[in-house]
Formats: C-alpha cells, sequence, structure tokens
C-alpha cells in the first residue's frame, strides 16, 4: 500500500516538476579563487567550529575513517543512498570555489554553486533558519579546513528520484525558507529552539514524515524512525516511566549517557559523539528547550491478559537474563537497580527503551550492543547477535517488560528481531 | 540437562541453567582454552565458537544452548597437531603471555570461516572486540595475516577507511 | 612440560628414583641456597659488591642451578618466573649452549620455594642480568667440571677433549655426563674454572629459538595457574570494601550461607570471603554478600584535578640525585615545562587467581606471584607460620607487567584455605577486584628549566621529579590487602625510596646526555593516596617522556635537528649507534609528511641509565576535528648486550611500545572523592586494534661477549617520548601531560590554527 502510494506521489510531482523544473532553474555563482585560511578571523573560526558541532555536520561529511569534512558518508534514505559531500576547502573536489553567498545559498535554499539542486537529505529545510552571522561563522570554519581532494560517489537512487530539477518542485512545496519568528519564549528557550530547529535539526529524524518525505508539521518533534530504530518522541508524551529533566537531557546529548533513561547508540551515538565538541550553554539551551516540549508521560496501562500469567517464556527470559544480562544491569543482586557496585550497566527499570511502545530499539541494543568511544570511558555493551537466537532474546524482552517495566508484553517479538537482524548493523 | 555439541562430541550438562557457558566450559568440562578476563563481554579472552560464529562464552548462559554447537581453542587442534590458525600463530610467536591468545584465535577461526579471505582492516574489525595488554598485537595481526593464506615479511596493517597506508614503510 | 629421554646407548634410561638418588644434594644444597636474603626487589642492580655473576651470589653452589641425573635428565633451575617476557625459553637457551647439550634433554623448573634459589623477585628487567649470568656461568663451570673429570678418568689432557650433546668425546672413550657425575660432584661453590665458548661458536643462544611454553599455551593444554584443578577443588571470591579503608559494619552472613552451594563465608575483621563448591556459585554468592555488606568509612580520594597539586603540595623526601659543574656556555635563552603523569594501571587481561591448600600443618600456594620467597614470607607472616611451613609455587597467569594482584590472590587463597584445611580452595579475582585493588602506576608530576647557549647547547638544567613510591611489594603482611583487613590488621611497611642509580620516581630522571650545570632533584612523597607500585619501567616511563620531549623543546628552541641534537651530546658509542640505527631505518633525512596532519618523533633512552639502549621513532597522524592519532609506524633499536634469543627481544619491544602507546594515548584511572571509577574495561579504555600502528619495526643490536642488559622495560619511555615530539611535530602543539586522549587532543588543538 505504501509503495503505491509512493508512487502515486511520485508520478504526481513528476507531473508539476516538468513544468517548474524549466522555470526555476537556478543561476550559476561564480567560482572564486580559494581564500587564504590566514583571511579568516580567528574567533569567526572558532565559532564555526562550535557550530559545526552543534550541527553534527561531520556525521554525514565524514565517511568510516576518512578524512573529516571530505565526505563520502552514504546516508541511507527511504529512496536511496544519498553520499555526503565533500566540503573541505578543496578546489576540484570540495568547496574550494565557493564564495560565501554560494555557501549560504546552499545551506538556505539547497543549491549546489552552480545552481543544482541538493537532495534534502542535507537537512536545508532546518539550516534554512541559520542566522547571516552563524553561516558566516561556519563558512569561516569549513573554508580553513584541511583541504581534501576526494570525488564521492553520485547518489544511488532510482529514477525518476535521480533527477535533480524535480527537487525544483519539491522545494516549492516544501522548503520554508528563512527565520522562525521569535516568539517571546526568553532567551535560554528561543536560543534552545533556534539550536534544535536549525543546525541541530533534531527534526529530520525525530519528527515523522508524510509521503514526500517532509517532516510533518502537525506531528513536531513527535518521533519518527531511521536506520531500523524508532527515534523516540521529544515533543508531548514521551515514553519513559519518567519525565527526562533538563540536566538529563543535557548530559545525554554531550556525554551519550543519563542513567535514569539510556544510552546513545545507533545514529544518536553519532549525534551525541559529535555534540560533545559543542558548548555547554547551547547544550543546555536545547536540553531546557526539549524539556519545555514535554507534556507527560505515555505509559500504557498494563495489559492484564499479557502479564497476569508469567509464561514459560517469562521464565526463560529470567534464567537468560540473568545468566547474560544481571552481571551489568543489576548491582548486588538487586534486581533493576544500577549503582557504584554494578558494571555501569544501565538500571534496566527505568530504560526508555524498555517502555517505548515498541520493541525496536531494545531489539537493536541486544543484537548489535553499544559501541564504547574511541579511547574515552564510556558504557560499552557487547551485541548478542550470535550468542541468542530470535526466540530467546524475545524471552529477554517479555520478562523485563513484565517484571521491571510492567507493562503488556510486546508483539511478534521474535519476528521483529529477525527483521532487525537481518537488516544487519547500522553504524549510524 | 541440557544437551549440545563441544569439539564435535554430544555433552550434556547438568548445571545451574543460568550458569554463563565460559564456566561450565572451564569446570564441568575442564576445558582451559576459553579464559575468564572480565565476566562483561568487553575483553573477548573468552572467545568460543557457537554454530560456527566466534561468541564471548561469559554472558552466553546454559539455557540459550540446548542443540548448539560450541567449538573451543581444544576443538582446533593439539600441541602436537595444531589447527591451521594455532600454526599461524605459533609460527609467528605470536604470544606474550598468551592469556589473551585462545580468544585471538577464535575470532580469527569466526572470521575465516565467514570471509575466508579477509583483507587487513577486516582482520582489525574482527579483533577489535578482543583485548592484549602484553601489545602483541603486531604478531597477532601477522599471525591472522598468515592464517588468511598470505604471509608477509613487512608490517603494514591498513587502518579502517583508510584503503591503504598513507605512511607505508621506508629503509 | 615433556621430558625427553634420549635413546643413545651411553645415557641409560634410569627411573626417576634414579633421578633423585643421581641428584644426590637435593635438600642439602637448599639448606644452603634457600635462605639467602631477597633481593631489594626493584632496586633495579645487581648485588653491586657481589663478586660471583648474576645471583650465583646468592646461590653460589652449582646444584642450586643445575643438576644432572643418573639417567642423563637434566635439570636446570631458576628462581625467576615466566611472565610472558619468554625468560624461560632465554635460559633454557643459555643453560643448553653453555652445556653443550640438545635442548630438548633440558628441563626447567621455575620458582619454587622447595626446589629452585631465591631470586628474590622477577622485576625490574633483571633476569637476564641475574639468573641467565648465574646459568650462564654455572653451566660453563659444570661442563669445565665434567671435562675434567673424563679427562681424569681416561687419562688424557683436558684440552683434547669436546662436548657434544651432553658427551664428551674426543678421547679413548666417549663418556655421558651423567657417567661423570655423582652424588657431590656439582655441590661444589662456583669458582670461575669454566671457559665460556667464543660466542661465534654459538649455536643456540642468539637464535630465534621458538618459546617454549607457547604450542601448550595456544592449544588449551592447562598451562596458567588458572587452569589448575585439584581433586576436590572448591573456589572462593573475595569480597573488598568499597573503598579503602572502610570498616564492616554490618552483614546478613546467614544469607549468604543459605545460598546453593555455599560452603563457608570467610569473616575476619574486614576480610571476607564466599567459598562455594562450584565457580558461578561462588561469583553469585559474592554478589549476594555485596548486597548484604554494609559498610562505613573509608578514606577520601583526592579530586583528579587536584592530583598533581596536592603532590608538589606533600611532605616529600627531597634528594639531589645529580649535579655537574657549571659550563662555560651562558644561557640566552631559558626554557621551562611541566609533565604531569596520572594514575595507571597493570591491569592485567586475567585477573589475579591461586590455589591455597592447607594440609597437616603445611600450607601450599600456587600463584602467579613475581616473588615467590618474597611472598611466601609475608603469607607466613599473615597466618603467623613458619616459613618453612609455607611452599609457594609459581605458575604463570596473564602478563602483569609489575605488581599487580597477584600477591595479594596468593595472600586470600592462603588465608581461605586455612580455613578449609584439606580443601584446594582456588580463589579467582573478577574484574572488579583487579581494577578496584591492584597498586596502580604513580601519579607524577615533572618540572624541568634548562638554558640554551648562543651556540645551542645546553647551558644548565634543573630537572625535579615528584612522586610517590615505586614499590609496596612485601615486604611483610603489611602489604597485603589480607594483611590490613583482617581482624588484628597489620600495618605497610614504610615504602622503599629505591635509590640511584636504578632509583624509583627518578628512575632515568637523571639526563643520559653530557649537559653542564645539571641538578636533579627527586620529591619522594609517602603520603599515598591510591594504592601504588612497581609498574613496568617504574619512574622510567614518566622521566623518559618529560626528559625527552624536554630535549626536543631545547632541540627546537635551538633550531637543531632532533636527532643530531641528541647525538651531539651523547658519548656513549653504544648509545649513538642506536639513535643512528632507529634514525637511519625510520629514514629521518630526507622525511616530508606525506599528507597533512603528520608528524615524526624520536626519543632515545638507556634504561635505568644502565640496562638496554632503546631509541625509537613514530610517525603519526593526527585528526584535529576529533582528537584521534593515529600511530603509522614505529620503529626502534636496542642494544641489550649479548642476545639470546633476537625474536624474544623483538617481541619483548614490540610489545613495549604499543603498550606505552597504550598508556600513552589512552590511560588514566578514574576517580572522584568518594570512590575509584574505573572498575573495568569501560572506565579504563586501552589501545583495542582499531589504534594498533600499521608498523612495527625493531632491529636489535647484537653485541656478542658483552653482558645481558636488562631489556623487558626499556621502550616504554621512549616510546612516549617519540609519541609527544611526533604530536608537536604534526600539530604544532606541545602537550605535556597524559593521556594524550582524543578530549585532551580536541582541547589543545582548539586553541591552535592547525585546527
Ligand atoms: S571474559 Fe568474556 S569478554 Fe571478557
Ligand atoms: S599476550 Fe598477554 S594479554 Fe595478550
Amino acid at each position: 500500500m505504501k509503495k503505491v502510494l509512493l508512487s502515486i506521489a511520485r508520478l504526481a510531482v513528476l507531473v508539476v516538476a516538468a513544468f517548474f523544473a524549466f522555470a526555476l532553474s537556478p543561476a550559476e555563482i561564480d567560482a572564486i579563487e580559494r581564500p587564504a585560511a590566514d583571511s579568516f578571523d580567528a574567533d569567526l573560526v572558532a565559532k564555526g567550529r562550535d557550530l559545526a558541532a552543534l550541527g553534527n555536520c561531520l556525521t554525514c561529511h565524514q565517511s568510516e575513517g576518512g578524512a573529516p569534512y571530505a565526505g563520502g558518508y552514504g546516508v541511507e534514505t527511504p529512496v536511496g543512498t544519498i553520499y555526503g559531500s565533500n566540503i573541505t576547502p578543496d578546489p576540484e573536489t570540495g568547496i574550494g570555489r565557493w564564495s560565501k553567498a554560494a555557501f549560504v545559498r546552499s545551506m538556505r535554499e539547497g543549491l549546489g554553486r552552480e545552481g543544482e539542486h541538493l537532495y534534502p537529505a542535507f537537512p536545508y529545510t532546518h539550516f534554512t533558519r541559520v542566522t547571516d552571522g552563524d553561516l558566516e561563522a561556519l563558512y569561516a570554519f569549513l573554508m580553513t579546513r584541511q583541504a581534501v581532494a576526494k570525488t564521492v560517489p553520485n547518489p544511488d537512487l532510482p529514477f525518476p528520484m535521480n533527477v535533480r530539477p524535480l527537487l525544483a518542485a519539491w522545494k516549492l512545496l516544501f522548503l520554508d525558507e528563512g527565520a522562525a519568528p521569535s516568539d517571546g519564549l526568553g532567551d535560554e528557550l528561543e536560543r534552545g529552539r533556534y539550536l534544535v530547529d536549525g543546525l541541530g535539526h533534531c527534526g529530520a529524524c525525530h519528527t515523522p514524515r508524510n509521503l514526500f518525505l517532509t517532516e510533518k508539521t502537525d506531528a513536531y518533534l513527535r518521533g519518527g524512525e531511521a536506520s531500523g530504530w524508532a527515534n523516540p518522541p521529544l515533543a508531548g508524551d514521551i515514553h519513559s516511566p519518567s519525565p527526562w529533566t533538563a540536566v538529563q537531557i543535557a548530559t545525554y546529548l554531550d556525554g551519550g549517557f543519563a542513567e535514569a533513561h539510556g544510552v546513545a547508540a545507533g545514529p544518536m551515538a553519532e549525534v551525541a559523539a559529535k555534540l560533545k565538541d559543542a558548548p555547554a550553554a547551547d547544550i543546555s539551551a536545547m536540553a531546557a528547550y526539549l524539556v519545555s516540549l514535554q507534556t507527560g508521560v505515555a505509559m500504557p496501562s498494563a495489559d492484564n491478559s499479557k502479564t497476569a500469567t508469567p509464561s514459560e517464556r517469562i521464565a526463560l527470559g529470567e534464567t537468560l537474563y540473568r545468566g547474560a544480562c544481571a552481571r551489568c544491569h543489576e548491582a548486588n543482586g538487586q534486581r533493576g537497580t544500577s549503582a557504584p557496585g554494578s558494571s555501569q550497566g544501565l538500571p534496566l527499570a527505568q530504560s526508555t527503551a524498555l517502555h517505548a511502545p515498541d520493541g525496536r530499539n531494545f531489539a537493536q541494543f541486544v543484537l548489535h550492543g553499544v559501541e564504547a568511544p574511541n579511547g574515552e570511558a564510556g558504557w560499552p555493551m557487547p551485541g548478542f547477535a550470535d550468542l541468542l537466537t530470535d526466540e530467546q532474546i524475545a524471552a529477554i524482552a517479555d520478562y523485563l517488560r513484565h517484571e521491571l517495566a510492567q507493562q503488556s508484553v510486546w508483539d511478534d517479538m521474535s519476528e521483529r528481531i529477525a527483521d532487525i537482524r537481518s537488516q544487519g548493523e547500522v553504524a549510524r | 540437562m541440557v544437551a549440545m555439541t563441544v569439539n564435535g562430541k554430544s555433552v550434556s550438562v547438568d548445571a545451574d541453567p543460568e550458569t554463563p557457558l565460559l564456566y561450565v566450559l572451564r569446570n564441568e568440562l575442564e576445558l582451559n582454552g576459553a579464559k575468564f578476563g572480565c565476566g562483561l563481554g568487553q575483553c573477548g579472552a573468552c572467545t568460543v565458537l557457537v554454530d560456527g560464529k566466534a561468541a564471548i562464552s561469559c554472558l552466553l548462559p546454559l539455557a540459550a544452548l540446548e542443540g548448539r554447537a560450541i567449538t573451543t581453542l581444544e576443538g582446533l587442534g593439539t600441541a602436537e597437531a595444531p589447527g591451521p590458525v594455532q600454526a599461524a600463530f605459533i609460527e609467528e610467536q605470536a604470544a606474550q603471555c598468551g592469556y589473551c591468545i585462545p580468544g585471538m584465535i577464535m575470532r580469527m577461526a569466526g572470521l575465516l570461516a565467514e570471509t575466508p579471505e579477509p583483507d587487513d582492516e577486516e582482520i582489525r574489525a574482527a579483533l577489535q572486540p578482543n583485548l592484549c595488554r602484553c601489545g602483541t598485537h603486531m604478531r597477532i595481526l601477522r599471525a591472522a595475516r598468515r592464517a588468511a593464506g598470505r604471509p608477509s615479511e613487512e608490517d603494514n596493517f591498513a587502518f579502517a577507511g583508510s584503503g591503504q597506508n598513507v605512511g607505508g614503510t621506508s629503509s | 612440560m615433556t621430558h625427553h629421554r634420549s635413546s643413545s646407548p651411553l645415557i641409560p634410561p634410569i627411573t626417576r628414583r634414579g633421578f633423585v638418588a643421581g641428584a644426590g644434594s637435593l635438600t642439602l644444597s637448599f639448606a644452603l641456597s634457600g635462605r639467602a636474603a631477597a633481593q631489594s626487589e626493584e632496586s633495579g642492580v645487581v648485588d653491586q659488591t657481589a663478586e660471583l655473576p648474576g645471583s650465583l651470589s646468592k646461590a653460589p653452589f652449582l646444584d642450586s642451578w643445575i643438576r644432572i641425573a643418573a639417567d642423563g635428565a637434566i635439570t636446570v633451575f631458576t628462581g625467576k618466573a615466566e611472565l610472558g617476557q619468554g625468560i624461560r625459553t632465554a635460559l633454557h637457551q643459555i643453560a643448553a649452549e653453555m652445556l653443550g647439550v640438545d635442548p630438548q634433554r633440558i628441563e626447567l623448573l621455575t620458582a619454587d620455594t622447595d626446589a629452585t634459589p631465591n631470586e628474590g623477585y622477577t622485576a625490574a628487567s633483571h633476569s637476564m642480568e641475574e639468573s641467565g649470568s648465574a646459568i650462564m656461568n654455572a653451566a660453563a663451570e659444570v661442563r669445565a667440571i665434567l671435562v675434567q673429570r673424563a679427562a681424569e678418568r681416561l687419562g688424557v689432557d683436558a684440552e683434547t677433549l669436546r662436548v657434544e650433546d651432553g658427551v664428551v668425546i674426543g678421547g679413548p672413550e666417549d663418556l655421558a655426563y651423567n657417567m661423570l657425575v655423582d652424588g657431590e660432584t656439582l655441590h661444589v661453590r662456583y669458582e670461575g674454572r669454566g671457559r665460556k665458548p667464543d660466542p661465534a661458536t654459538y649455536k643456540i643462544m642468539g637464535t630465534p629459538f621458538p618459546r617454549t611454553d607457547i604450542p601448550a599455551k595456544l592449544t588449551g593444554a592447562p598451562a596458567y595457574v588458572q587452569d589448575l584443578r585439584l581433586p576436590g577443588m572448591v573456589h572462593a571470591r573475595v569480597i573488598r570494601p568499597p573503598v579503602s579503608g572502610a570498616r564492616l559494619a554490618e552483614f546478613d552472613q546467614a544469607a549468604v550461607e543459605a545460598m546453593p552451594g555455599v560452603m563457608a563465608v570467610v569473616r575476619n575483621g574486614n576480610y571476607l570471603a564466599v567459598v562455594a563448591s562450584g565457580e558461578y556459585q561462588a561469583v553469585e554468592a559474592k554478589r549476594a554478600a555485596e548486597g548484604a555488606a554494609r559498610w562505613t568509612g573509608g578514606i577520601a580520594l583526592p579530586e583528579r584535578s587536584e592530583i598533581y597539586d596536592r603532590l608538589q603540595a606533600s611532605a616529600a623526601e627531597e634528594t639531589v640525585i645529580h649535579e655537574t659543574d657549571a659550563g662555560s656556555g651562558f644561557p640566552v635563552k631559558r626554557l621551562k615545562a611541566r609533565y604531569t603523569r596520572p594514575f595507571q594501571m597493570h591491569s592485567s587481561i586475567g585477573p589475579s587467581c591461586a590455589v591455597g591448600l592447607f594440609e597437616d600443618g603445611r600450607l601450599t600456594v600456587w600463584t602467579h606471584t613475581q616473588g615467590v620467597y618474597p611472598d611466601r614470607k609475608a603469607i607466613a607472616e599473615l597466618l603467623s607460620m613458619e616459613e618453612n611451613a609455607v611452599r609457594l609455587i609459581h605458575m604463570p597467569g596473564a602478563g602483569c607487567y609489575g605488581h599487580n594482584g597477584a600477591d595479594d590472590a596468593a595472600a586470600d587463597a592462603a588465608l581461605i584455605a586455612t580455613a578449609l584445611p584439606g580443601r584446594p580452595v582456588r580463589v579467582q579475582w573478577m574484574r572488579e577486584d583487579e581494577h578496584l585493588w591492584e597498586p596502580y602506576g604513580s601519579a607524577m608530576v615533572v618540572e624541568a628549566s634548562a638554558g640554551l647557549a648562543a651556540d645551542g647547547t645546553i647551558a644548565d638544567w634543573t630537572y625535579d621529579v615528584w612522586s610517590y613510591p615505586h614499590s609496596t611489594r612485601p615486604g611483610g603482611a603489611g602489604n597485603l590487602i589480607a594483611g590490613n583487613l583482617v581482624a588484628d590488621p597489620f600495618r605497610l611497611a614504610p615504602p622503599t625510596n629505591i635509590p640511584q642509580p636504578a632509583g624509583g620516581g627518578d628512575r632515568n630522571a637523571v639526563p643520559p646526555y653530557d649537559i653542564p650545570g645539571a641538578r636533579v632533584t627527586k620529591h619522594f612523597v609517602t603520603d599515598m593516596t591510591l594504592r601504588v607500585s612497581a609498574l613496568r619501567g617504574l619512574g622510567a616511563f614518566m622521566n623518559v617522556f618529560s626528559l625527552e620531549s624536554f630535549v626536543d623543546e631545547l632541540a627546537e628552541a635551538a633550531g637543531a635537528d632532533p636527532v643530531a641534537f641528541r647525538l651531539a651530546m651523547l658519548d656513549d658509542p653504544r648509545a649513538g649507534d642506536v639513535v643512528t640505527a632507529a634514525a637511519t631505518d625510520f629514514g629521518w633525512d630526507g622525511w616530508t609528511a606525506p599528507a597533512p596532519g603528520f608528524g615524526r618523533g624520536f626519543a632515545y633512552a638507556r634504561y635505568k641509565n644502565l640496562a638496554a639502549y632503546c631509541a625509537v621513532a613514530i610517525e603519526l597522524q593526527v585528526t584535529p576535528e576529533t582528537g584521534a592519532i593515529r600511530i603509522h609506524r614505529a620503529v626502534s633499536s636496542v642494544d641489550s648486550g649479548q642476545i639470546v634469543n633476537p625474536n624474544g627481544v623483538r617481541n619483548q619491544i614490540e610489545g613495549g611500545i604499543v603498550q606505552s602507546a597504550s598508556w600513552t594515548l589512552f590511560e588514566e584511572v578514574l576517580y572522584s572523592p568518594d570512590r575509584i571509577e574505573s572498575r573495568d574495561w569501560s572506565a579504563y579504555p586501552i589501545l583495542r586494534f582499531d589504534a594498533v600502528p600499521a608498523s612495527v619495526r625493531v632491529r636489535p643490536i647484537d653485541r656478542p661477549g658483552e653482558p645481558f642488559l636488562g631489556t623487558g622495560e626499556c621502550a616504554q619511555g621512549p616510546t612516549a617520548a617519540a609519541i609527544a615530539n611526533a604530536v608537536r611535530d604534526a600539530t604544532g602543539v606541545r602537550i605535556r601531560d597524559l593521556p594524550y586522549s582524543p578530549k585532551r587532543l580536541q582541547t589543545a588543538l582548539r586553541e591552535t590554527e592547525f585546527s
């Protein structure tokens, strides 16, 4: 069903675009000589560095083990793979010949220097909110990076998605350019919102998308999905036995771990790793704003038909949990706790993943584990994909849902695990 | 009572079903290959093969093992007739204290079962979960290369993502 | 170990009984040698007053080292322990070479208080100097004695006889060694009668003889103390206080005793352990006991950020360890720097383990201690037993790199075993027991100041090092964790301020260069905040890191090439050779960065200023955005004197370089005022395979006929400094604080143009 709708949508877009693609073909901005690195003000560069951290630019603009900002990371989208471009100041393969105007236009309008339309995997629908001053700083920062000659692969997309001019039509419909008006939230909250909606582009993952793969404006930050993970809602009723505090969100954002809720893993691990380098005040502002969006906690009431009688599977789950999980996730043999006595495993009774409406993230954690940050203390967890079967992991899930979350067990958990297993591990 | 295969032999183990495999191997079955290093899934010293795949045994409860096939270091060969991966490690004298090496050998055995001709990046990635404190890594990598069928005199182990080494070696 | 028996008709097969009878002097020789005082543990110098080579000074009778049985079996004894450094193989090679027998025919016994000489600790890279020299000289003399006997028996001139695989030939009749020994033949004092063969004729020494212990370890044969299974053995786990000094206020013993398989709860003051019939039951009982125990009090730890100031502000014993006369150069430029190193861990891959058996009033402990004799003494004191009622037998454990939990685990096994007479008790520490309770390598601070003369030479040099002790080994029972916890606790003995020339915190603090106006001061601080002791290299790691960083800073200020700058100050030609070899192999001259972010660094030291010479050159790459350091190449040269096993030397240096890279890049014990946080690998990350260099090359420089020079620790310092110097070269930033974690790099690079 979804596929059919998508095809109809594509077709419709195609027709409209046939017209607009011609009408809107944007102009090339002249190439410049690559500006000397010392022509930029050092403070501006430093400011740009902070902003680049907040914007998580490296996540897409650096391939695994590759040079920073030289691009090459493949962003998996529902329609195909798009590769982060080389944004080092290399004149041939990077943005060395881009003027500031060209850079600003790309961030605001999603256009390359020569006027080509960029795919919205590059989240210019968010970056369009960024102020001139911040864009100038980012430009200064990027133009003073090490130039790296590296050509990234072309997007791997099916027709008609590979017809760039069609993007013009998409933008016409969905790109709402420019800064959002102030609405008197006060300095910190406004700063937070500016970062969350702009450079931080949290909505790119945490807001559900419509058929045109556009963020639904009426479901702002109500949870999305990416790479087989459920990205939990940040606004409205959140999936957690207790609300997140601003401090917890801040710790999670720049440290990747909030003991009362969870550890950043999957795509979020990368985000937290980059935010570690962002200014603390900005992280606090984002946290303050995000907290203000919470209206409560969504805790579906226990479904007694599923929890009343502990099943055989729950019993098996308990045994497996004790042998495989308790060593780290319990302190001093006390279930559901984690304290100095444990090996820094999360106290599962509080886990956001365990309280989510479906078991996707739980399955991700158990199958693939959590990698420790390179060379720094962290909260690693081994993956159990090669240790436990789908059925066994499902049994642990049942046990934990029943016993610790005190909620109904998740439906079809074995199948869900099999499904996620078959997708393999997605690094970020 | 859990029935499984260990190094090709069927065994039935009567122990608390939550007991991690590591303790079952070392005590009930009196096998020395899998080592206790952390019991937390952080070091790989306890690595064995479960259904042909490298797996830590310290967090793998007996209850999960009904009908599954376990291979330990002992299952690969003996001092007199070492298996190919063991022989590669002996040939490269890839051990200092040697405590981590069984886990390394099992990782390599698991990798080779899936990827018979791994490149350096794949070898590094496969060994990443395993720690060595003596710093025997260069020899372990050499032994891994040898086990993968391409022994070499000169080190030049590619890093992930680099495709090749920029620095290379000069002499 | 297989006992190979020759099928040669000259060597009649004889029973085990024959072996003992033939050895004759088994007990007697130990009555004489076994009680010699233990060598001062980390002191770095083989007793300099002794006239006899190596440990012969402590055990001068030949049969303390070598015995030949009537059946031809040859047993060589060493008081040293195999720690993964390959000592067993090297000693085996020496004995075989000097005796002139096939190595297959020699059985080597390592540290056992009932059998081997007392050689103190296997530490400080001393084993070759001590045990190696002893065995070499004893074996040469045994050979000379037996050849002489053969000559007498055959009525020929000894000069006309030769030895081939343990048989004296060249006379009218071939005589095997075992036909030449009887009861007392070898129970004689070493006198230096043996003539060592010309190194040019060595067949076994100097070759990359394969390690004798590797095949067993790599195929799952029982090889480690962890693998020891005795009939009826039970499993114990210890429960430590949450912080040092805490008291056990409440403990629900009954709850733990009621658990399945639990056989005993051993409680003695603040000492707590559980014993169960199954190992996993013991693990579970430990967890339950941790929940059932309530502790109060305990010492407060410092804030991590304040440790260096605190160290420098503490009361210290100050010693000027080195002073040279002022030179003629007038300083025109002054450089000052302060370097720091945090507490770091041994963190063996296998947590400590020991097996104890208390039977008929005698206690036996199988242990991976580095010193069976000193640990025995401490354990005897702990248990108020006679020393000779206690036997410690060394079995390999995981690599220890110094004073880790081994001695304490042995004491645990001893203490718990005495509570269950007749039962072998296996104590296995859990990961957190090792991480939290092993003694760490000391935090240290160095302050250096130097003047450069107009001609670019160093005009004066002031160097101060602050450190906690680097040896708190037993010692007495007060140096054991159990000793501090029992109801009637023992006090920690005052830690040794290890003197120069080896030094402790000041090891390698004296520059190896010819520098005028130098003054080097050690500040020895005994007010330990965390438990500290010997970690591979002791102060040498930090001092070489600091000193060789500072020399590079001076070279840069003088506009000199770092290698040339060093060579100009080195008098010792062997030092010069090592430096030149590493620079040449690296391709130092003419090197250019292959890509941006690359840098190269060089460093040199002679370990303890009296052991092996080692130079390291490193090429690395820094990614400023992530702070990641990728070591591409490490090139090293080493002069260990006469090389017994070049592959063994390489293995030690390769391992030293990689381990030191891990210390340098990643390692720091984390703690807050109320607890140590580095309880496992998650909070004490070490190098993993993604950070392993692309290439490590080692060139051992052989010095035939020269004395053995301890090698095991010589690469630690130079590696750290070479990394530091390469990071400076790559980024323009000089980082003086260890470790070079991604976070620290990022922070430092933020301030610079480079990023
Ligand atoms: S012992 Fe299993 S991973 Fe460390
Ligand atoms: S060889 Fe000792 S831990 Fe790897």
